[in-house]
């Protein structure tokens, strides 16, 4: 099989090599099988495979050790009647809504301004990025809880200024916004790719509108949104799928219970604690399925929807 | 449309600027810079801020971190807390977390570079049928929440008595699991003139030659990205350890943190946040020498932190 792929040098393309173009079709597809192999096992045993049997499982009643019972829809049905499941909705969705659009927000903010500078871009970009990689870390999280609790750093700030909430880890009421202004932080990620977008807009466009009379309201609604909107896109969608996701932080800030009262139950961590601490696997599975849906959807949502405000540059606008 | 500025005209030289870049005065310029100079400063000591008291803290006595001496510095800075730290939790040295953590890290970047070099090659350089379907499928993956494969690949490792090891941890690594990584690379290897291969291919080198010789060396910048990345998300994964791995001597560095925190409870928050400093650090170093290549990876291909 290791033999030449062609003898001649010229006919690589013509047409008269047909016998040979076929044989060289049967090589590509044994190599691109054979160098695909890594890929494809792990597609088949780690995704595929196991997807399906989640499937499977959450019409189950499954603890691990006895072998699973079919219950049908129970879990889907018990699900909406598990005050626990429910607030664990809420607790996720308020921080994908609020945390994901206020994130974006200061990454485009942040990356208008570098994207005017002449002079230390470079620094700042590095600095506001750093965040990012560290920032679903457990360090952070123990950092984070430590500054938002009882005396700590913020509370001290916010004590000179006269405002007095006391620690933000212990308060129901404090733990969202203690959780939006982590991934608030975190803005530097998608402040990057704002600004390797900024930086493919051409600079004429704004020239031609400052020569119209345009202002910077205009310049922006006009300009910088339209030709920024694929990123937009991306990032959006990026973000929101991560945001469903947040686990470690959840887990250290609350001890991995959620506390207090339930407001740092994200849904990742009800879904393990159901898994893995109350052995309630088909619960489990079916809490899993649901999230596939609901990211499914919600990732259709944003696909069909960026047709209408997402303009390629392939447009012809 | 040449302004000669005096500083009282600057306001107004301002709006002209606006009108038309080219007029803008020096005055107005420097007034700008300066400005944005001050924005970004500010920014940049709220954005550092959570890091800089990390540090600051990780130096202080007890007493004085959650006390009312709210500035970064202290009179009482010390390593105690590190010497503490250093101590480890349940009997385990943090040397012994660091190596874990070391091994893990490696391991992945191995197994990523390796597994997933190959299978781009696959989906970028050779048409094979169902190489779309496939394809389409790796970037379905990238969507996918990990949550809804754990509790089947966690029932299988269970079952093949593999849970309390290091396999259901690096074992997709070697897979190309990561098909983020996969497509990173797949995105990299388009841009390649195709003339290279067609040109080996004239001379008559297989696929294995073409990758090794050809397409390997000229991936480097991905290669790179892919290795810090993975090192990175691999050095900081809790999840992973934390389904899978019950023996402190073989907790990573984020496990044996949560450990700490469970057993100290909060009484020794200098050591935690010591101990806190001391897991970040080879992500902060990274950070700081392949800072450049961390950046233009995100700003290129999209990567999250």
């Amino acid at each position: 099989v290791t033999q030449s792929p062609t003898l001649s040098r010229r006919s690589a393309h013509s047409d008269s090599t047909l016998p040979r173009k076929s044989r060289q079709r049967g090589a590509d597809a044994r190599a691109g099988y054979t160098f695909l192999l890594p890929w494809l096992l792990g597609f088949i045993a780690l995704t595929l495979g196991p997807m399906i049997s989640s499937l499977y499982l959450s019409f189950t009643n499954y603890n691990l050790f006895d072998p699973p019972k079919w219950i049908g829809l129970d879990n889907y049905t018990t699900m909406f009647q598990d005050e626990r499941f429910l607030q664990s909705v809420g607790v996720t969705v308020g921080y994908v809504v609020f945390g994901t659009p206020l994130k974006l927000a200061a990454a485009l903010a942040v990356a208008m301004l570098l994207n005017s500078a002449r002079k230390g871009q470079g620094f700042y970009r590095s600095a506001f990025y750093a965040p990012s990689l560290i920032g679903a870390s457990v360090s952070i999280a123990i950092v984070w809880k430590a500054m938002f609790g009882d005396s700590g750093p913020v509370d001290q700030g916010l004590s000179f200024f006269g405002i007095n909430i006391g620690g933000w880890v212990g308060n129901p009421s404090m733990t969202m916004p203690m959780f939006i202004l982590l991934t608030v932080w975190q803005f530097g990620a998608p402040m990057v790719i704002f600004l390797a977008g900024l930086k493919q807009i051409p600079a004429d466009l704004y020239e031609a509108a400052s020569m119209d009379g345009a202002g910077p309201v205009r310049k922006f609604f006009n300009i910088t949104w339209p030709m920024l909107s694929p990123v937009v896109f991306f990032n959006l969608l990026m973000e929101t799928i991560h945001a469903f996701q947040i686990f470690s932080s959840a887990y250290i800030i609350s001890n991995g219970e959620g506390g207090p009262a339930g407001s740092t139950l994200f849904y990742t961590l009800y879904l393990y604690l159901r898994g893995f601490s109350d052995f309630r696997m088909g619960y489990a599975s079916a809490m899993a399925w649901l999230l596939l849906i609901v990211v499914g959807i919600l990732t259709l949502i944003i696909f069909r929807t960026s047709k209408s405000w997402v303009h390629y540059s392939g447009d012809a606008k | 449309m040449t302004t000669t500025a005096t500083p009282t005209q600057s306001a107004s030289d301002a709006q002209v600027a606006n009108y038309n870049p080219k007029s803008e005065s020096s005055t107005a310029k420097r007034a700008k810079s300066a400005l944005f100079h001050v924005v970004a400063i500010a920014l940049t000591a709220v954005v550092l801020y959570p890091g800089l008291w990390m540090i600051a803290s990780s130096f202080k006595p007890n007493a004085e971190i959650g006390g009312t001496n709210t500035s970064l510095w202290s009179s009482n800075f010390s390593f105690d807390n590190f010497v503490t730290a250093m101590d480890g939790i349940g009997g385990v040295s943090t040397l012994q977390f660091f190596t874990n953590s070391l091994i893990l890290a490696v391991g992945a970047v191995v197994g990523t570079i390796l597994s997933a070099s190959v299978s781009a090659y696959a989906f970028a350089r050779i048409k094979f049928p169902g190489r779309s379907l496939f394809f389409g499928m790796m970037i379905a993956t990238l969507l996918l929440p990990f949550h809804v494969v754990i509790i089947p690949q966690y029932i299988v490792f269970q079952q093949l008595g593999l849970v309390d090891t290091y396999v259901p941890l690096l074992i997709g690594k070697f897979l190309a699991a990561d098909a983020f990584f996969v497509f990173l690379m797949v995105q990299f290897m388009r841009n390649l003139p195709g003339e290279l291969d067609e040109a080996a291919r004239i001379d008559g080198a297989g696929h294995v030659r073409i990758f090794t010789s050809i397409m390997l060396p000229l991936m480097k910048p991905a290669l790179i990205s892919t290795s810090i990345f993975s090192f990175i998300w691999s050095w900081n994964d809790f999840l992973g350890p934390l389904l899978y791995l019950n023996t402190p001597e073989k907790y990573p560095l984020p496990l044996a943190l949560r450990l700490f925190v469970d057993q100290t409870q909060s009484s020794d928050y200098g050591a935690m946040i010591a101990m806190s400093v001391l897991a970040l650090l080879p992500v902060l170093i990274f950070f700081l020498v392949f800072q450049r290549y961390i950046v233009e990876g995100v700003s290129t291909q999209g990567l999250k932190g």
